[in-house]
C-alpha cells in the first residue's frame, strides 16, 4: 500500500451506524449513553472522537468493536448486522477484524511482549509475526520482556503490537494516551499514525483531548450521548508536532 | 452498627461462596471432632457409672473345679476386698425356626440376693425366683436377635442333657458389654447369648454341685493387682486354674478400650487436617482480599483509623467465618455423636447411654480453630494495615513472572495460554503446593474412607476362605479321648472330621511374656490350614511351635529361638520348646504345633478338645441337632453363618463410616479447589477479559484458569494416593494388638473411587468458577485500573 495516497478518499463505509441509542438501566433510574447516532468510517481513515467525560465516546467504541450491544438502532460492519449476532458471533468479530487499544494496555503480565502479541496471532487467520509487529512500534528490542520490565509508554506500544499483528480491518484506541505522559503519549500516538498509514487500517480514537484531535482525518465531537459536528481536517499534523 | 461492621458484612456477603466453603472445612474438622469427643466422653461416662453400679470386678481368674470352702482363702489374701465365685457352663441352644447352631454361656447368680459384683441390670421381666429351677435371665442383645421376651421358653442343652428353660427376665451386666463367643472377632448376637441362672440349678445342672469355676474380686485400695494376681494362681493351681487376669485383659473391657482407643485416634487425626487446610484457605483468602482492599485501607488510615482498628476489621472477618464453622461443626458433631453413639450402643451393650458433650471440648474446637485461622492470616493482615496510605492508594506493582521452569528445560514452544498456566503456578509456587497438599488430603481422606472395607475383604479371604475351610467347629467341655473323634466322624452327612486340642499356657522369652494357648492341629490339615508370611500353607513341624507373627513381635523371639513354655493345666509342666517358623494370622495370637507332638508335650494319651466337619451341606441341621445329644460338646459354629455374620454386621459400620468420610472429604475438596479457582478468577479476571476482547472465546480463556485448577488437582491426585497410604499405615500401627491387626491392604478400585470423587469435587467448583468466566463484564474490567 503506497504511503502517501489519501486514505481518506477511499469511500467505502466499513462501519455504518444508524440511530445507535445505548441506555443503561442502573436499578430505578435510565442513563442514557447514546441518544441516536449516525457515524459511518470510511475504509483507511484516523478519526479521533472527542468529547468530556460521559459524551458517550467509549459507549460507541465499544459497540463498534463488538464489546456492547445497542438498546436501539443498527450497526452494519462491510454489510453485516453487529447488532443482532450473538456472543459467538461477536467473538468471531473481535478475533478476526477489530484490534483494541485501552488506557491501561490490558498486557498480560505472565507474558512477555513477543508471548502477548503471539496469544493472538495464534487464533486468527494471516497474521503478522509477533516480531514484525513489535518493530513496527519500535520494540525489536524489547522481545523477551516482561510486562514488569517496560515502561509505560513500551507497554502501550506492546498493546498497539498486539492490536495490529492481526492484520486488523479497524483499530479502535480508548484513550491510548490517557495514562501516558505527553512525550511518550507522542510515540504511542506515532505508532498509531505509522500503522494507519502503512497498513491503511481505518482507525478510531478516544481522547478527551483536543490537540490530539489534529493527527486525524475526522473530528467527531460528541456531547451528551449525541454526535455534535463532524469536522474534516484538511491539514492533518503528523504525531511528531503534538504537544500539550 | 458501626458503619467499618456494616461494610465487614457487606464484603462477606460478596464472598459468600468462598466464606461458605471455608466455613464448611472448618464444620467437617469441628464436627469429626465434637462427634469422637462427645462419643468417647459419652462412652467413658456411661462406662464408668455402669461400672461402679454394677460393681464390676477388678480381677478375675477361671479353674477346673474347686470347692466352696476355697472361697475364704481368696478372702484372706492381703489386698482383696470381695470375691464372688460363679459357675459359668456352656450351653448349646435351640431357638424355634432358627437352624444355625446357637451357643453360649450361662452365669450364675446367688441364690437370693444381688451378686457382690458382676451385678446385672433387669431391662424386662422380674429378678429369677429361687424357687423355681428352670428359669434364666437372657442377655438383651440376644433376646433381640430372636425377638425373644420374659415368660418364652427355649431349649437349651448342658453337658449333654436337653433342659426347657423359662425366660424370667432380660438382663445386661458390665462383664459382657461386648459379648464374644470365644474365638470369634465381632459379635454375633444371633449365635452366641449370655444367660443367667440360680447357682443351685445351674450347679446340679452342670455337676458344680458345692464347688465354681470362676471367680471374680475387687481390691482394696492401694492393693496392687500384681501381687493379689499372682497368690490367685498359687491358691487356684492345684484346682486346674487357667491364670488370672486384671480387667485390662477382660474381654469386654478390652475391646471396649480399644474401641476408645481409635475414636480418640480419630478426635486428632482427623481434625488437625481439616483444621490445617481451614487455616491454608483462610490464608489465600484473606490474602486476597487485603490484595484487593489496598486502597480501602489507605482511605481508613487517611481517616485516622489506627493500625490496631484495621487488622481488628480483617480479623472479624475471620472470626464470623470461622464462628459460622465451628457453630454448624457442633450442631454437626452433636447429630453425628448420638448417632455413632447409638451405633456403639448395638455393638457394646450398656443398659444405658449418657451422653455427654463438654464445655470444655467446645471450647477447645474453638479456640484451636480461631487460632489456626488467624495464625493463617494475621502475616497478610498486618503487612496490609503497615503500607504507609500513600503508597496503598498507588496501584500494586505489576506481578512480576518469569520464563517457567519447563520452558528453560526445552519446551519452548508452547503455546501462551499454556505458559501462562505454568509461569502462574510457578510465580506463586508455595500456594500451589498447597492447593497440591490440600487436594492430597482430600484424597488420602477418601482412601482411609475405603481401606477399611479392602483389608476387611482380604483379611476375610484369608481367615474364612484359605485358611479356614470347615463347615463346623465342635468344641468339648474338657479334652476327650481321641475316640470321641471317630463317633463325630461317623455322624450321617459328616465328610470329614479333623481334631484339634488346645492347652492354655504362659509362653516366655526373656522377660516377655504372654498368656495364649498352645494348639495342636494334624499334621496334613486340610480344614484348618496354617498359611506363612507370603500366605503359603505351612507344614506343622513334629517339634517346636509355630508362633502367630505378632505373637512373635510381643515376645521379642525369631525363629530358631527356644521359649519357656509354661502349661498351665493337667500336670503344669515347664518345658523348654523352639520356634521353628511364625504364622500370618489377623486375629488373635497363639503357638501352633503337631497334635501327637502336643499330647507328648502334656505326657497324655491322645486327646482332642474339638474338631473340624466338613459335612454333606444338606445334612448340617441334622448334623447340628445330633450334636446336641453328645453330652461332651460344648457348642458348634458355623463359618458360614460366621462369615455372614461378619459381613452383615460390619456392612453398616462400614457404610455409615464411608458415607460420612466421602462427605467431608468432598467438603475438602471442594473447599480447596473452589477457593483456589476463585481467587485465580478475582487476581485474573482483567487479564481473562483482555483476552476475551482480544477475540478468545470463553472456552479458551477457561482453558487458562480452569487449566492450572485441573493441573493442581491431577497433580493432587497421586500426592493423595501416597498420604492416604500414609494414613492407613499410621491408623493400623495405633490399631495394632493382639486381638486383631489390620493388613495394610488398599485395592486399586480404592484409589480410583478416591480419584473419581476429587475429580467430581473438582468439576461441580469449575463450574462454579465457569459461570463467573461466562458473565466476565468485558467493558468494566478495562475501564479500571488494577
Amino acid at each position: 500500500m503506497a504511503a502517501g495516497a489519501s486514505p481518506a478518499s477511499n469511500h467505502e463505509a466499513v462501519f455504518q451506524a444508524r440511530g445507535v441509542t445505548k441506555i443503561y438501566r442502573m436499578g430505578e433510574v435510565e442513563v442514557p449513553a447514546l441518544r441516536g447516532v449516525d457515524l459511518d468510517l470510511y475504509r483507511g481513515e484516523l478519526v479521533v472522537l472527542l468529547g468530556p467525560s460521559g459524551s458517550g465516546k467509549s459507549t460507541l467504541l465499544n459497540i463498534l468493536g463488538g464489546l456492547d450491544r445497542p438498546t436501539a438502532g443498527q450497526v452494519l460492519y462491510l454489510g453485516r448486522d453487529l447488532t443482532r449476532a450473538g456472543d459467538r458471533e461477536l467473538t468471531e468479530f473481535r478475533r478476526h477484524h477489530v484490534g483494541f487499544v485501552f488506557q491501561f494496555y490490558n498486557l498480560i503480565p505472565s507474558l512477555t511482549a513477543r508471548e502477548n502479541v503471539a496469544a493472538v496471532t495464534e487464533i486468527v487467520r494471516n497474521p503478522m509475526k509477533p516480531e514484525e509487529a513489535l518493530a513496527l512500534v519500535g520494540l525489536a528490542d524489547r522481545l523477551d520482556h516482561f510486562p514488569s520490565q517496560l515502561s509505560g509508554g513500551q507497554q502501550q506500544r506492546v498493546a498497539l503490537a498486539r492490536a495490529i499483528a492481526k492484520n486488523p480491518a479497524v483499530l479502535l484506541c480508548d484513550e491510548p494516551t490517557g495514562a501516558l505522559d505527553s512525550a511518550t503519549g507522542v510515540v504511542v500516538l506515532e505508532a498509531i499514525e505509522r500503522v494507519n498509514r502503512e497498513l491503511g487500517t481505518t482507525t478510531a480514537l478516544i481522547t478527551h483531548n483536543a490537540d490530539i484531535a489534529a493527527m486525524a482525518d475526522r473530528i467527531v465531537h460528541l456531547s451528551g450521548g449525541l454526535i455534535v459536528s463532524i469536522e474534516r481536517n484538511s491539514h492533518r499534523k503528523s504525531a511528531r508536532e503534538l504537544r500539550w | 452498627m458501626r458503619a467499618l461492621d456494616r461494610k465487614l458484612l457487606r464484603d462477606l456477603w460478596g464472598m459468600k461462596g468462598q466464606a461458605l466453603a471455608i466455613a464448611l472445612v472448618i464444620a467437617g474438622g469441628i464436627a469429626t471432632f465434637i462427634m469422637s469427643v462427645s462419643t468417647l466422653d459419652s462412652l467413658r461416662r456411661t462406662q464408668l457409672v455402669f461400672y461402679r453400679d454394677y460393681r464390676f470386678a477388678e480381677v478375675f481368674a477361671s479353674l477346673k473345679r474347686a470347692p466352696e470352702s476355697l472361697r475364704s482363702r481368696i478372702e484372706a489374701i492381703p489386698g482383696v476386698q470381695h470375691v464372688e465365685t460363679r459357675v459359668f457352663a456352656p450351653v448349646m441352644l435351640d431357638i424355634e425356626g432358627y437352624p444355625d447352631p446357637v451357643s453360649g454361656q450361662i452365669c450364675s447368680l446367688p441364690d437370693h440376693g444381688e451378686p457382690l459384683l458382676n451385678r446385672v441390670y433387669l431391662r424386662q421381666g422380674r429378678p429369677l425366683d429361687p424357687s423355681r429351677e428352670d428359669e434364666v435371665l437372657l442377655s438383651e442383645a440376644f433376646a433381640e436377635a430372636h425377638r425373644l421376651k420374659p415368660g418364652d421358653r427355649i431349649a437349651a442343652t448342658i453337658r449333654g442333657r436337653k433342659r426347657r428353660l423359662r425366660i424370667a427376665g432380660i438382663a445386661l451386666s458390665p462383664e459382657f458389654i461386648y459379648q464374644l463367643q470365644p474365638g470369634a472377632v465381632i459379635p454375633d448376637f444371633e449365635s452366641y447369648g449370655i444367660l443367667w441362672m440360680a447357682r443351685t440349678p445351674l450347679s446340679s445342672a452342670f455337676e458344680m454341685e458345692g464347688a465354681f469355676n470362676t471367680v471374680a474380686l475387687t481390691l482394696t485400695a492401694g492393693a496392687r493387682e500384681g501381687d493379689v494376681i499372682d497368690r490367685l494362681d498359687d491358691l487356684l493351681r492345684p484346682y486346674g486354674g487357667l491364670g488370672a487376669y486384671g480387667r485390662k485383659d477382660q474381654i469386654s473391657h478390652r475391646y471396649l478400650s480399644e474401641e476408645m482407643r481409635q475414636l480418640q485416634r480419630m478426635a486428632t487425626m482427623f481434625p488437625i487436617i481439616f483444621i490445617g487446610v481451614a487455616a491454608f484457605l483462610l490464608n489465600v483468602v484473606v490474602g486476597r482480599l487485603m490484595a484487593t482492599q489496598r486502597e480501602q485501607v489507605a482511605i481508613l488510615k487517611a481517616f485516622g483509623y489506627g493500625n490496631g482498628a484495621i487488622v481488628g476489621h480483617y480479623l472479624k472477618f475471620v472470626v464470623v467465618i470461622v464462628l459460622v464453622g465451628v457453630a454448624g461443626g457442633i450442631a454437626a458433631g452433636v447429630w453425628l455423636g448420638r448417632g455413632l453413639s447409638s451405633l456403639y450402643m448395638d455393638f457394646y451393650r450398656f443398659p444405658f447411654l449418657l451422653y455427654q458433650l463438654r464445655p470444655a471440648a467446645v471450647l477447645t474446637a474453638t479456640f484451636v480453630t480461631a487460632g489456626a485461622a488467624f495464625l493463617g492470616t494475621l502475616y497478610s493482615v498486618i503487612q496490609a494495615a503497615l503500607l504507609p496510605p500513600a503508597q496503598a492508594m498507588q496501584p500494586a506493582a505489576p506481578a512480576r513472572y518469569r520464563v517457567s521452569v519447563i520452558e528453560r528445560l526445552g519446551l519452548r514452544r508452547l503455546a501462551p495460554p499454556t505458559k501462562m498456566i505454568l509461569r502462574s503456578i510457578e510465580r506463586r509456587p508455595v500456594k500451589a503446593l498447597l492447593t497440591v497438599v490440600g487436594v492430597a488430603f482430600a484424597c488420602g481422606i477418601l482412601v482411609v474412607g475405603r481401606f477399611f472395607s479392602d483389608a476387611t475383604d482380604y483379611m476375610v479371604n484369608i481367615q474364612f476362605k484359605l485358611a479356614k475351610k470347615e463347615d463346623l467347629a465342635v468344641t468339648f467341655v474338657e479334652p476327650v479321648s481321641a475316640r470321641a473323634l471317630y463317633s463325630l466322624a461317623n455322624l450321617e452327612g459328616v465328610e470329614h472330621a479333623e481334631p484339634f486340642r488346645s492347652v492354655a499356657v504362659r509362653l516366655r522369652f526373656e522377660h516377655r511374656s504372654y498368656r495364649t494357648a498352645i494348639r495342636g492341629v494334624p499334621r496334613r490339615a486340610t480344614l484348618y490350614r496354617l498359611l506363612d508370611r507370603e500366605l503359603r500353607p505351612l507344614e506343622v513341624p513334629e517339634r517346636g511351635l509355630l508362633l502367630t507373627d505378632h505373637l512373635a513381635e510381643i515376645l521379642g523371639v525369631r525363629a530358631g529361638q527356644t521359649l519357656t513354655v509354661e502349661v498351665l493345666e493337667g500336670r503344669r509342666q515347664v518345658l523348654e520348646e523352639p520356634v521353628v517358623g511364625l504364622v500370618r494370622e489377623w486375629v488373635g495370637v497363639q503357638a501352633y504345633t503337631e497334635l501327637g507332638a502336643l499330647n507328648r508335650m502334656l505326657g497324655e494319651g491322645p486327646a482332642v478338645s474339638g474338631a473340624y466337619l466338613e459335612t454333606d451341606s444338606r445334612y448340617q441341621a441334622s448334623v447340628y441337632a445330633k450334636l446336641k445329644e453328645v453330652p461332651l460338646v460344648a457348642g458348634a459354629s458355623s463359618r458360614e453363618k460366621g462369615l455372614r455374620n461378619f459381613y452383615e454386621t460390619l456392612a453398616k459400620q462400614m457404610l455409615t463410616f464411608a458415607f460420612f468420610n466421602t462427605l467431608l472429604a468432598c467438603s475438602i475438596a471442594f473447599g480447596v479447589v473452589y477457593n483456589s479457582a476463585r481467587i485465580a478468577f478475582s487476581e485474573r479476571n482483567r487479564d481473562l477479559a483482555s483476552l476475551r476482547v482480544l477475540g478468545f472465546t470463553r472456552g479458551e480463556i477457561a482453558y487458562i484458569l480452569l487449566g492450572e485448577m485441573a493441573l493442581l488437582t491431577l497433580a493432587g491426585i497421586p500426592a493423595g494416593f501416597a498420604v492416604g497410604r500414609a494414613l492407613c499405615a499410621q491408623m493400623i500401627t495405633g490399631l495394632e494388638t493382639d486381638l486383631f491387626r489390620i493388613p495394610l491392604i488398599v485395592e486399586p478400585r480404592s484409589y480410583s473411587f478416591a480419584a473419581i470423587v476429587v475429580l467430581a469435587s473438582g468439576v461441580v467448583s469449575a463450574l462454579a468458577v465457569k459461570r463467573k468466566l461466562d458473565r466476565l463484564d468485558l467493558v468494566a474490567v478495562l475501564k479500571t485500573k488494577e
